[in-house]
């Protein structure tokens, strides 16, 4: 059943966590069920330096904001949004 | 509706044409231009980055919104990213109503939600350094007003 794919998660990072990342686009495997807190959390074991980052992300999933507790479909687009700043 | 993200120079007649209405006794132009400092400091230039699908949408909500809540005509939203040099305009507005009141109105309300939702940030650069402003205004650093914050 598909219930035991893995799921992929395409993340994108911009201006200050991008920077500190040193990429713009990270590919995550994931499990089917898993929210966006679940997997920023396997973000973060990869790469624990952007922890500090985490206090004012914002999330947006397939370029919708969502809360961190929303489910990622496979195959989505999740970004981490910093405080924004245009204008 | 004239939404877009671009690294062109942003050009006012393009906005003000964007909103032109037989039904419209007033059109409200806003720029928002590079200022010279921020915070005591000389700044040299801006670079500004976008998430630009996601950010031509989010304005195209909040556009539709503004027409909607403020019984606007036409509204056009432009942001420009990349280097922009003093002086050059990064946000261009135009709204376009029956009166003057509501183009006012609405506009101030489209410069300021544009601000706190659209996923577009500046980075300052200045003689000695540089950093990416992460905006007070920002709905990232408020009291999550749609509970958008995990």
């Amino acid at each position: 059943m598909a219930y035991n794919r893995p799921v992929t998660v395409t993340v994108l990072l911009f201006a200050s966590i991008a920077e500190a990342a040193g990429a713009r686009r990270i590919e995550i495997a994931s499990a089917p069920g898993e929210t966006v807190a679940d997997v920023r959390e396997r973000l973060l074991t990869e790469r624990p330096a952007l922890r500090r980052f985490i206090p004012t992300l914002m999330y947006a999933l397939n370029e919708e904001y969502v809360r961190d507790d929303a489910v990622v479909p496979d195959g989505a687009t999740l970004a981490l949004i910093p405080p924004v700043s245009g204008g | 509706m004239l939404i877009k993200v671009t690294t062109d120079e942003l050009r006012p007649e393009e906005a003000i044409a964007a909103v032109a209405s037989p039904a419209a006794g007033a059109i409200d132009l806003f720029l928002g231009v590079v200022r010279d400092n921020n915070l005591g400091r000389r700044v040299g230039y801006l670079v500004y980055e976008a998430y630009p699908s996601m950010a031509e949408k989010v304005m195209a909500e909040i556009a539709e919104e503004a027409k909607a809540t403020f019984g606007l005509e036409e509204c056009a939203v432009l942001h420009r990213t990349g280097r922009l040099e003093i002086g050059e305009t990064s946000l261009l507005i135009a709204i376009s109503s029956g009166h003057r009141a509501s183009a006012f109105d609405g506009g101030r309300w489209l410069v300021d939600t544009i601000k706190k939702k659209v996923p577009v940030w500046k980075k300052e650069v200045w003689e000695d350094g540089e950093a990416w402003i992460e905006g007070p205004e920002s709905m990232g650093m408020q009291q999550a007003p749609a509970g958008l914050r995990g």
